[in-house]
């Protein structure tokens, strides 16, 4: 809620603005390719295919992007400008 | 990974002058543009901050492009598809590495910089020694950086001489010639140079790599004709059957603790922080942790031309001929040349940051912190840019004279090693609670056990734990690292009882918060007004 002004005596720094702390939850997100990866037998298996692709490949390719979309999320979300 | 790798360059290949002289212009015009970098972003360049973290000035994208080029490494070019050709699914615990890693970065590193950034550090063994006030403690984990690089950087030159030997050159003098001027512009310009090599590095792998992942299946079938015959051939390979999957407790707690463990190793290791460092904010190294994975999912396609070999027929008398003897069998040879070339600048990025980092490194632990207190910036600059050229010197003289098996292994136990600063530099970032004593109990302890079970399994990466009547087959550096912060802990609840008082912390709380994009840290000597 406040926006808490510091400046400093001496001239030449700039003014630090620290905004209200975004919410520390949204680091919760950054724990799910953790969770997704590092249990194979979740994904250890050739079924279902994709495009002749075993499971075990595509599964962890498709979490390339999904950690790099959670990590987007949550760099937005918790940036303080 | 540890077998029959001695003799890498017995396979001959003839000559191609297409190849070679689409290679050797590749490589001159990048030699240019290391000796230019000195006029990059100029500054003094007898500063250690602007020599050895180029300013730390670095913004977004060209933090992209020096950090993927210095993780990505052109020995995992060569090493990881050699692993996947060979052993099958075990080799693809890159992915998952290379992926849970940067939710980890996201969370440890801006912190890093932050502190860094407000007290002048360059290296971890910096911010140790000032969060704990213990010079000792800042020169153990220096020690276990340069200990983790060397032989690092004598692996980037195995996979240009695999490279090299493909393309029929024979001898060492070329690879000498490359890494003298590698070492000649890396002295002059600092992380300029590979930050500005990174660029064409990254465009000419990309090309070669979308190239390879549409051209080559097309010629094999498909790939769902190219996981067949992977799945056909894996079983039959020897001394060890492969798997297209890895079935079974054993494969997956292995594949689960490769990834975790190498993922925790990968951004302590000095490259890696340095690159970090050089970025110009915090904000800056947390975009990259959103846009590195593309570099991760290149990294998976790599992986999958082990696959590919397999598909086409190849058989390399090493697995690391893998990948080159399939570019050789499917492409023309200008884009043999293209692609070799590619592998080799690919070795350029790491080896010159792994040398700025390695010499930083000394400078500040080693050389100010024990031989001369009073150096000065430009003495700092100076034995910084003479230390980058004896530790390629010493990378070179490895790499001829000691079969590469040993560099290998030696790799091997770094990643092991490093791990065992995670307790000083990653719990320290949050709270200094851990006893320095503790900390150096902790790291000699994970370093010896570490090193010894790494020993006796013949360099493998895993070692097969007893723990409570239960065998788990866990990468090493995770159990030397669960040996470490359990001394560690269990030392400081005795220490905190009854041993020396913490000497004062040289860092301050607000150190370690972000600061908004392009604010100035606040001074120090000026008290902060409490909000």
């Amino acid at each position: 809620m406040t926006t808490v002004g510091l400046s400093f005596p001496r001239s030449g720094h700039r003014t630090i603005v620290m905004n209200r702390r975004p919410s520390r939850w949204w680091y919760v997100l950054l724990v799910l390719p953790l969770l997704g990866l590092l249990y194979p037998p979740l994904y250890a298996r050739s079924d279902p295919e994709l495009a002749g692709i075993p499971f075990f490949y595509w599964y962890q390719f498709a979490w390339v992007i999904v950690a790099a979309a959670l990590t987007l999320v949550v760099y937005l979300a918790t940036r303080q400008r | 990974m540890s077998t029959g790798l001695g003799a890498v360059v017995a396979e001959a290949h003839e000559t191609n002058a297409t190849a070679l002289a689409v290679f050797i212009a590749l490589f001159a015009l990048v030699t240019g543009l290391g000796f230019a970098a000195v006029r990059w972003r100029r500054a003094q360049l007898d500063h250690l901050d602007e020599w050895g973290l180029g300013g730390r000035r670095f913004g977004t994208v060209i933090t992209w492009f020096l950090l993927g080029g210095d993780l990505y490494t052109a020995y995992t070019f060569i090493a990881v598809p050699a692993l996947v050709f060979g052993m099958g699914a075990i080799g693809f615990f890159a992915l998952p590495y290379t992926i849970i890693v940067y939710p980890l970065v996201f969370i440890v590193m801006p912190r890093l910089w932050s502190v860094c950034r407000a007290n002048g550090y360059v290296t971890p063994a910096d911010f140790v020694r000032g969060r704990y006030a213990s010079k000792q403690l800042g020169l153990l984990v220096a020690i276990t950086g340069l200990l983790a690089t060397m032989p690092y950087i004598a692996l980037q030159l195995v996979g240009m001489q695999v490279v090299l030997a493909a393309l029929g050159v024979q001898g060492d003098w070329p690879l000498i010639i490359a890494f003298a001027i590698l070492a000649a512009y890396t002295y002059q310009s600092g992380l300029r140079a590979p930050a500005l090599i990174a660029f064409a590095k990254d465009a000419l792998i990309y090309i070669t790599i979308l190239v390879a992942v549409i051209y080559i299946p097309s010629k094999l079938g498909g790939y769902g004709a190219m996981f067949d015959a992977a799945e056909n051939a894996l079983p039959t390979h020897k001394p060890k059957p492969g798997a297209l999957i890895p079935v079974g407790a054993d494969a997956q707690i292995a594949y689960a603790t490769l990834a975790f463990g190498s993922a925790l190793a990968l951004f302590l290791y000095p490259h890696a922080i340095t690159a970090v460092l050089s970025a110009k904010s915090a904000q800056t190294v947390r975009r990259n942790t959103a846009l590195l994975p593309a570099y991760t999912f290149l990294l998976g396609l790599i992986a999958l031309l082990g696959y590919m070999a397999i598909a086409r027929g190849i058989k390399p008398t090493n697995p690391n001929f893998a990948v080159p003897d399939l570019f050789l069998n499917v492409f023309p040879p200008w884009f043999v040349g293209f692609a070799f070339a590619a592998i080799a600048i690919g070795a350029l990025v790491p080896a010159a940051v792994m040398s700025i980092a390695a010499a930083n490194l000394f400078t500040r632990s080693i050389y100010k912190g024990y031989l001369r207190p009073n150096a000065d910036h430009a003495d700092e600059a100076r034995i910084a840019k003479i230390v980058s050229l004896v530790v390629k010197l010493g990378a070179l003289v490895i790499i001829i004279t000691l079969p590469t098996k040993y560099a290998i292994e030696l790799q091997l136990l770094g990643g092991v090693w490093i791990l065992q600063t995670l307790p000083a530099i990653v719990v320290g970032l949050y709270t200094r609670w851990l006893h320095r004593w503790a900390l150096v109990a902790g790291w000699a302890v994970g370093m010896i056990l570490g090193t010894l079970m790494a020993q006796s399994q013949d360099f493998a990466p895993t070692y097969p734990l007893e723990l409570f009547g239960t065998k788990i087959n866990a990468y090493t550096g995770v159990i030397a690292l669960a040996a470490n912060l359990v001394v560690t802990v269990g030392l400081t609840l005795v220490l905190r009882r009854s041993g020396p008082a913490d000497a004062a912390d040289e860092t301050r709380s607000q150190d370690f918060d972000e600061l908004a994009e392009g604010a100035e840290p606040p001074p120090r000597g000026v008290p902060l007004p409490v909000a």
